[in-house]
């Protein structure tokens, strides 16, 4: 065998990191191994130590750490219903809002606006979903909360003649502002990836369509939004696993109540937003186990909710890498 | 009679043709009033990203000054001050994070664009959710690995907590996008160093992962942005500070930190100081983005030439 033979390579810059690179195929085989084998370690790492900090709240708590509201580290009663509820709303409200406005936004953004603005608005787009979440949350507490107070609510108030839920204490800070935020988050990253989507659907069906006699509407409407049905349903549940495990940004502007809320414009809290209130000032044994367990149950349902979205992306095939890096 | 009336076919064009007409005022009105509902969803969602960004250059912008950059905080209610200690911690905890995520990372990417069976796509599909988990979560766990009490633990909250939990979340973004990088190039490529009797390591070093740099590149700023704009772990592992910390080991402060605790203050010094961090978060982040694509576009316009 020539494996000994000198290659008529550029040679490297260093010795001794040429030397590593060249060791026998066995040897690389197995580094790469080894790589992939930490990666799954480190996960198993992630979820044991997760599972046995949270053993003692689930097991002293049973099933009322799901069932019930009160969250009361004094007197050691942790339950985590009011969090999961708080989640559920914010994530409702935010996917109400974004999946129909973020749909018709990238419809536009690949087929109305004239075709040299669809270039930088659809970049301006993708650079959006890169800004950090605080950011959104300085926003969101300073600018949207008063905008909130101000105009939306009173508004709302109006219109639902103040009944439930949109009762009580108009004062900014609270789940709707938290849905709101988070529908404005999630937007850039749903409108992004619908648009990749959508223009991945072929051109000769449009052309079909419209050869027919269809309208515009009716060509996006029966065309192409069905065609890129699963795509379409991947990005919304991106966008709804990324609605559901925010959290600064909800800590930011939600209010920090550990309880139930019973309007829309009062003060809650959500799974992650509990942890990043409380996780450093939890100096009891059984409050720190209640946060991490209430993490183990935001860590199941993401990775339900990712699992389902990867499922839905990957079906469409040829997009495979479509978001990867804007997730 | 004409053969029309017994031809169905015919007959249902006729009918076909008759509905397309009867139909076409009403369908033009209901596709421009769709279209114009696309079009205000468009304004809808730039209203308020707009106004974000015009928010963050404006107050950000005001905040901004030699002293900004320059000086240590100052107490609450005392006007003044910098994020020096800040931006120090955030380069450090960022760049060992960079320094384990990355090597790992494209050695994970390698694995994964050479491997097709069950391995390669159980770690696959791991990396997948795995960049889906949220960060308050991995938080979590970095938290119990090093700031919490036990053997092996450093026991208290440092930058390296820190760059461990940022790590994590930058490995997933770093393994796929490289896998898709490395993918992208010929087989045809690493088949000709192969027959020349080049090892596999040889291969992947001198032409493999040369042929796929602007799409690892690209892959590395993408996750080093994200990153460096997560908030969530920081929280849980930095610990923060109010003094310089070049030490890793130690406590440190960092810019999204800064940005969450001035920004929930009643001072208006400390929310000046917030809103001048923003800027600077968002314009480190956006440079990333935009120099990742600027560098990889480079890159490949110079391969080709």
């Amino acid at each position: 065998m020539a494996r000994t033979t000198t290659l008529p390579f550029r040679q490297g810059s260093s010795k001794g990191l040429r030397r590593f690179f060249e060791v026998p195929d066995g040897a690389y085989r197995g580094v790469l191994g080894a790589v992939a084998a930490l990666f799954a370690i480190l996960l198993l790492a992630f979820v044991t130590s997760m599972v046995i900090q949270s053993r003692s709240a689930f097991a002293h708590f049973g099933l009322s750490f799901l069932t019930t509201t009160k969250w009361d580290p004094v007197h050691a009663r942790f339950g985590a219903l009011a969090f999961i509820v708080g989640t559920l709303e914010t994530t409702f409200i935010a996917t109400l809002v974004a999946i129909p406005i973020g749909l018709g936004c990238a419809l536009a953004l690949a087929f109305v606006i004239p075709r040299r603005l669809q270039m930088p608005l659809g970049s301006a787009v993708e650079l959006l979903a890169a800004v950090p979440s605080v950011v959104y949350g300085l926003w969101g507490l300073l600018v949207l909360g008063p905008w909130m107070r101000e105009y939306i609510e009173p508004t709302l108030a109006h219109i639902t003649g103040g009944h439930f839920p949109f009762s009580g204490p108009q004062i900014g800070p609270g789940l709707l502002l938290a849905g709101l935020l988070l529908s404005i988050m999630v937007l850039p990253t749903m409108v992004a990836i619908s648009r990749d989507v959508l223009m991945a659907v072929p051109e000769t069906e449009i052309e079909a369509a419209f050869a027919l006699g269809a309208t515009r509407w009716q060509v996006m409407r029966k065309v192409i939004v069905p065609g890129a049905r699963t795509g379409i349903v991947g990005a919304t549940t991106l966008a709804t696993g990324r609605a559901l495990g925010e959290t600064i940004a909800v800590t930011m502007v939600i209010g920090n109540t550990p309880a139930l809320a019973h309007s829309l414009f009062s003060t809650g809290a959500t799974m992650a937003s509990v942890i990043a209130n409380e996780f450093t000032e939890a100096t009891e044994p059984y409050h720190l186990a209640s946060l991490i367990a209430v993490g183990v149950l935001l860590l199941v349902v993401s990775v339900l909710v990712n699992l389902a979205a990867r499922l839905a992306v990957r079906s469409v095939g040829r997009n495979r890498a479509i978001g990867v890096g804007l997730v | 009679m004409t053969v029309m009336a017994v031809d169905p076919i015919l007959a249902r064009r006729a009918e076909i043709q008759h509905i397309a007409q009867s139909t076409a005022e009403r369908r033009q009105v209901l596709s421009r009033v769709g279209i114009i509902a696309c079009r205000a969803c468009l304004v809808l969602a730039f209203i308020p990203l707009v106004a974000l960004v015009v928010y963050v250059i404006i107050r950000g912008a005001s905040a901004w000054n030699w002293a900004f950059f320059s000086h240590l905080p100052t107490p609450a209610g005392i006007p003044g001050g910098g994020i020096s200690n800040a931006i120090v911690g955030s380069l450090v905890i960022d760049a060992v994070a960079a320094a384990g995520a990355i090597p790992f990372g494209i050695a994970a990417g390698l694995f994964l664009a050479q491997s097709e069976g069950r391995s390669g796509g159980a770690l696959r599909l791991a990396a997948d959710v795995m960049s889906g988990v949220p960060s308050i979560v991995v938080a979590i766990f970095a938290y119990l690995a090093l700031v919490s009490r036990h053997p092996g633990s450093l026991g208290h909250f440092s930058g390296v907590a820190a760059s461990f939990a940022i790590g994590i979340l930058m490995l997933p973004i770093i393994m796929r996008a490289s896998e898709t990088a490395i993918r992208g190039v010929p087989p045809v490529l690493s088949e000709a160093g192969l027959a020349l009797g080049a090892r596999k390591a040889t291969v992947a070093r001198r032409i493999v992962l040369p042929a796929a740099l602007p799409g690892l590149i690209t892959a590395v700023l993408l996750a080093v942005a994200r990153g460096a704009g997560e908030t969530a772990p920081l929280l849980l592992t930095a610990g923060g500070a109010q003094f310089m910390s070049y030490t890793p080991l130690k406590q440190m402060n960092a810019v999204p930190l800064v940005i969450y605790q001035n920004g929930i203050q009643a001072y208006p010094d400390l929310v000046r100081i917030a809103w001048g961090s923003a800027l600077l978060l968002v314009v480190a982040v956006l440079v990333l983005s935009v120099g990742s694509r600027l560098v990889a576009a480079r890159l490949r316009r110079v391969r080709h030439d």
